[in-house]
């Protein structure tokens, strides 16, 4: 009889509570979704739809022309629509790299080794999550004028190196990489940096692209903050919200904006989804 | 027998490519994250406008800031509101989906994930709530109310203290699962499923009680890491008051502790000031954080 049940795999479930539960999940999948749907129905509106009263969800006759403005419009300004872009790909691509190769080389010693100082180390990174970069962002700006590097690229790109999330994800993951691996590759001759490259960086595949999504999608978003001034080093983020200033009669712009820039993370996310929650496992603090 | 110093030099030789792994990385670490945490301490003791010289002034910052500064008070206040309305309502909405979503057959799950993964995500597509609480009747929330019968002129949601702050959580809130969120699902995956068999043996009842005496405890380590995450994002929120709200806001009606260290930082440029700010905000970020660390190693027993 109990062999019986619990070939069963749910145990202690019944369904009246399930079917509330479930539309518990629904209803707030709905609040989370709708306003991304309205966003993207809104890129693909002509300019008299965005103009119904009351306003629609769907859109009934879709076009481009959002996106042809969008880039005719923005040509003729001051800076191009394309320079936004460029700038914004190329502070996430170097960002996100530069993050995952410094993040990685310092999570191996910290996973793997016992050396002076190792705790400390570990206990100010765990420290640092506890604190957002607001709290530094007043003398980093300092730092950052005195360094002459206020209004370039490397004021986004360089301090992103060293975002303590990543390290910390990397350092958890690695702890499960079996000690007798690496005991091996020593015997055989192999350097430590040889370990790292050749035996632990392949096996830690997917905390990379967990770091890059993270990473991805925290410099993907950036508006320069208070280091950048000059137009032409401006991002998408930043032209976005001068479009969306533009009020109503710009909406569409906006929303085609919107769509080009919520579709790369998410598009990252999706590739690599069942990577990001394996490495999320390894996350946990212990007590 | 070695000295202590020959024993240290001897372990460092030993290590030396250990720290060389280390160090490009802890060098920018202390650069941009430690050393701005003490030169910021330092600073709050001066006053300091980056033009002159910085002089010490004691604690004259912290108590003009708690006295003196009304403005600092209302956004205390909001920070703190805010906090402690959203941070436990994500926190706890992050665990109770991910649960729930862990019930569906892998395919659903993986598409449940992305949906309510995707805001925290997708950038400041956030903007589209601006448009959606738009002053004006094309506004979708004017336009619905009023279509319905419940309002007859629209309501200036984002300009009227009454609704910024509720709209902004609101927002917050749906920004809000985000990696916490992630590492909940992933903690409730390695749960091992034998427990539960085990737990039904015992007499667990119900599913209620499987939560609390077998799922709960098991991730404790997932549920501490998202607190972390959970607190240290829901005090620090300015990105969405000052995109919705504006900046300053109306009557300072959605103004919080990290929009008033922008405004004193990088508007009025009085650095010292401005680093007594930050440094409360630092204070106040560790110590829920280390506050909360402590009740959570309590659940389960």
């Amino acid at each position: 009889m109990k062999i019986a049940l619990l070939m069963k795999r749910k145990i202690n479930r019944s369904w009246q509570v399930d079917i509330l539960l479930f539309l518990l999940l629904g209803g707030f999948g709905a609040f989370m979704a709708v306003p991304l749907i309205y966003v993207i129905n809104n890129a693909f509106k002509p300019l008299d739809e965005l103009f119904i009263f009351p306003p629609t969800l769907f859109v009934r006759n879709p076009t481009f022309e959002n996106f042809s403005d969008l880039f005719q419009v923005m040509k003729n300004s001051w800076v191009p629509f394309s320079r936004y872009i460029f700038n914004t790909v190329f502070i996430t691509a170097a960002g996100t790299f530069g993050h995952i190769i410094l993040a990685s080389a310092a999570a191996y010693p910290l996973a793997k080794h016992k050396f002076r100082g190792h705790k400390v180390l570990f206990t100010v990174i765990v420290l640092s999550l506890m604190f957002s970069p607001h709290v530094t962002a007043i003398p980093n700006y300092m730092i950052m004028s005195t360094l002459g590097w206020l209004d370039s690229y490397q004021a986004i790109i360089i301090p992103a190196f060293a975002y303590p999330l990543g390290l910390y994800l990397m350092k958890q993951f690695m702890e499960q990489i079996p000690d007798a691996l690496l005991e091996a590759a020593k015997m055989d001759g192999a350097s430590e940096y040889r370990i790292f490259f050749q035996v632990v960086m392949p096996l830690v595949k997917p905390a990379w692209l967990t770091l890059l999504i993270l990473m991805m999608q925290m410099l993907w978003g950036t508006d320069g903050g208070s280091f950048i001034y000059s137009e032409q080093l401006k991002t998408m983020h930043y032209a976005m919200g001068q479009i969306v200033q533009g009020g109503i009669a710009r909406a569409g712009v906006g929303a085609a904006v919107a769509v080009i820039m919520m579709t790369v993370p998410i598009v990252t996310f999706v590739l690599s989804q069942s990577n990001v929650i394996q490495t999320m496992a390894s996350s946990g603090m212990k007590d | 027998m070695p000295g202590r110093w020959e024993l240290f030099v001897r372990d460092m030789k030993r290590d030396k490519h250990l720290y060389i792994l280390l160090s490009p990385y802890m060098l920018l670490f202390l650069l941009f994250t430690v050393f701005p945490v003490i030169i910021s301490i330092f600073f709050s003791f001066t006053n300091f406008n980056m033009l002159e010289f910085p002089q010490w002034v004691g604690w004259e910052n912290y108590s003009k800031l708690l006295w003196n500064d009304d403005v600092f008070l209302i956004g205390l206040k909001n920070t703190i509101i805010f906090s402690v309305v959203t941070g436990p309502i994500s926190y706890i909405a992050c665990f109770v989906f991910a649960w729930l979503i862990n019930e569906l057959n892998p395919k659903v799950r993986a598409f449940m994930t992305l949906i309510f993964f995707a805001p925290s995500i997708s950038g400041n597509v956030f903007f589209i709530w601006q448009i959606i609480f738009s002053g004006d009747s094309y506004g979708i929330m004017n336009g619905f109310l009023m279509k319905t019968g419940i309002l007859y002129e629209p309501i200036l949601w984002l300009q009227d203290p009454k609704y910024m702050l509720a709209i902004i959580m609101l927002v917050q809130l749906w920004l809000s699962l985000g990696t916490s969120f992630l590492a909940f699902i992933a903690g409730l995956q390695t749960v091992d499923r034998t427990l539960y068999e085990a737990g039904a043996i015992d007499g667990v009842q119900n599913r209620w009680q499987e939560l609390w005496y077998i799922t709960l405890p098991s991730m404790r380590p997932q549920l501490m890491f998202g607190a972390v995450i959970q607190i240290t994002a829901s005090l620090a929120v300015a990105e969405v008051a000052t995109a919705l709200a504006g900046f300053p806001s109306v009557q300072y009606g959605a103004h919080t502790i990290v929009t008033h260290l922008m405004d004193y930082g990088t508007i009025r440029f009085e650095m010292g000031y401005a680093s007594a700010i930050a440094t409360v905000l630092f204070g106040l970020m560790l110590g829920s954080n280390l506050l909360v660390q402590k009740l959570l190693k309590r659940v389960g027993e």
